[in-house]
């Protein structure tokens, strides 16, 4: 079996974000660059899986600048097996156009099952898994929690579902997006680190794909959230009940 | 213009986020339709109803949709709207929503918009980005607009109303590639963190899993949820669904209290559309007393069981 995971290159979640004050988006120079959390937790789950035998390769795809070869790379250190990065100018695809690229890749690469992260952490669109089960016409398993295979070619996904927990059996090869409950990532070791720069990387620029990457939506402009309003302290336990029920009335 | 809505349910009663976003679409257009899958689902046909706004309502009961596979459920609605005049396609943005709107989208080559918090125009959105820490305004430029709403930024529409039903069968052979196993109802007596009108969290403060005690019988008196900082679900305190802030659960409950918890930017990012946040920590120079309506500096060991006291 051969996972595809799919990683993508976002400001570290322990980084402030700050607005550009022309509006047009958020400041990414100078600012700490990390592989996106949820999409870190997917590699993990794909090493495990090759850990126990049941995955024999594990290929780290990432779309997106040269730089993204360094988020490539940090899978590669957790475990992975080989990297494709495709090429772009652009720093952000829509999630359609991500879909259509990761579909593409895996028509040539066959890979039993697809895994990412359900969304990230930087436009929160939480859409790229399903659209590529769809384009693929794979089933798939979104927000895992937990990740079983049987012995007949097929996976037991429990999903992290509004008020519980539900539990899908899908066909491999399929698609299955990764919640917060379903491992730790390890950190990689400075040796796998060494060793990981040896794994190969293969890029292909954007422009090999018959893909139109235009983009649907228009961000006409990016905004702080509204600030909230200074508070007060207060002196003890009495004052903090009082102010709670007759000035916010929330109790 | 013309509006549907994707009802989640299920199939007993309708969800509140699908009231919430009857009201969003009125936000777009007089011309609301509302679409409704499920299996044995007259209570909800009834309920849904009364809703304020809706012009019709199309109901397909069917065996394929007793549970809600986003494979059947895309693929069902999908057909529906083929040669139809919908400018817009309303989903909450409730795992619901969020699991099946995207694959709508692909089947017909859209790009949604997701989790949107305001309507400017009909094809104007704000929806926030990095968890809420900034505001894009986006417009599309797809002819349909497929849409996810945040529920909470939209009060639930008013049922004062009779619609119109219509049954309508399906030809969709079933998927074969997916089967629904179980579904567990979180067992908890408490709300669920999301959707919670109050909800108390623990830090690292709390030193330990078993302090989280403290919290407990304050959560019992209140009816709240429970939650936890990052730090404290790392240390292992409390297990790892309890975590509030980016890359945990985001939460907007009327009333949040922070107890023994900093204030990194990453719980803050998770907490900010909160009503009013409440604090207790030792340490007043901690961030999170900049985010706080209500500030109390202190030993929470000696606090939270006279708070427990005075509710």
């Amino acid at each position: 079996m051969k996972a595809l995971v799919c990683v993508k290159r976002v400001i570290d979640y322990n980084v402030k974000i700050r607005v550009k004050s022309d509006k047009s988006g958020v400041e990414t120079d100078n600012v700490k660059m990390s592989m996106n959390p949820f999409d870190e937790i997917a590699v993990e789950e794909a090493i495990r899986l090759k850990e126990k035998n049941q995955i024999q390769e594990v290929v780290i795809l990432s779309i997106g600048t040269d730089k993204s070869q360094e988020t490539i790379r940090s899978g590669l250190a957790m475990g992975g097996d080989r990297g494709i990065l495709v090429k772009t100018e652009k720093d952000q695809l829509e999630p359609l156009t991500v879909g259509k690229i990761i579909k593409s890749v895996s028509d040539k690469e066959k890979p039993d099952l697809i895994i990412l992260g359900k969304q990230a952490i930087d436009d929160d669109c939480n859409q790229t898994g399903q659209i590529v089960a769809t384009l693929l016409e794979f089933p798939q398993a979104t927000f895992a929690s937990e990740l079983k295979k049987n012995n007949d070619n097929t996976l037991e996904v429990t999903r992290e579902v509004d008020g519980g927990l539900e539990t899908v059996k899908i066909n491999i090869p399929c698609v299955v997006t990764t919640d917060l409950r379903l491992n730790e990532p390890r950190y990689a070791s400075l040796p796998n680190i060494m060793k990981a720069k040896q794994k190969k990387i293969d890029v292909l620029e954007i422009g090999s794909f018959d893909i139109d990457i235009k983009d649907r939506l228009q961000i006409l402009e990016v905004n702080e959230p509204p600030e909230r309003k200074p508070g007060i302290k207060v002196d003890d336990v009495d004052s903090l009940v009082e102010k709670l029920k007759n000035e916010a009335k929330v109790l | 213009m013309k509006v549907l809505v994707i009802i989640e349910h299920d199939n007993e009663t309708v969800k509140q986020s699908s009231f919430s976003t009857i009201s969003a679409a009125k936000e777009i257009s007089d011309s609301i339709e509302a679409i409704v899958l499920g299996q044995g689902i007259d209570s909800v046909i009834n309920e849904l109803k009364k809703s304020d706004h809706l012009k019709k309502i199309y109901k397909i009961d069917n065996e394929l949709f007793q549970n809600p596979l986003a494979e059947n459920l895309s693929k069902a609605i999908h057909k529906f709207t083929e040669g139809s005049d919908y400018t817009h396609i309303l989903s909450p943005s409730s795992t619901f929503g969020k699991n099946m709107s995207p694959k709508l989208s692909a089947l017909m080559d859209v790009q949604q918009i997701s989790d949107i918090t305001k309507i400017i125009s009909d094809d104007t959105f704000e929806r926030p980005i990095y968890a809420g820490n900034a505001i894009a305004k986006v417009k599309s430029n797809d002819p349909i607009k497929i849409i996810t709403v945040r529920p909470t930024c939209f009060e639930p529409c008013a049922l004062n109303s009779s619609v119109d039903v219509e049954s309508l069968e399906t030809n969709l052979d079933k998927n074969n590639l997916i089967s629904f196993v179980s579904y567990d109802k979180s067992k908890s007596d408490r709300p669920e963190l999301t959707s919670a009108k109050i909800v108390i969290s623990g830090g690292r403060g709390m030193q330990n899993g078993e302090n989280f005690r403290l919290l407990e019988g304050i959560a019992d008196k209140l009816g709240a949820a429970m939650g936890a900082s990052r730090a404290a679900v790392d240390a292992g305190f409390v297990p790892n669904d309890w975590q509030v802030g980016q890359t945990g659960k985001i939460v907007a409950p009327d009333l949040y209290i922070a107890v023994g918890i900093s204030g990194a930017i990453q719980h803050i990012a998770g907490i900010k559309d909160s009503k009013f946040i409440a604090c207790i920590n030792k340490d007043e120079e901690a961030p999170i007393f900049n985010f706080s309506d209500y500030g109390l500096v202190g030993d929470l060991f000696e606090l939270l069981p006279k708070l427990e006291e005075k509710l």
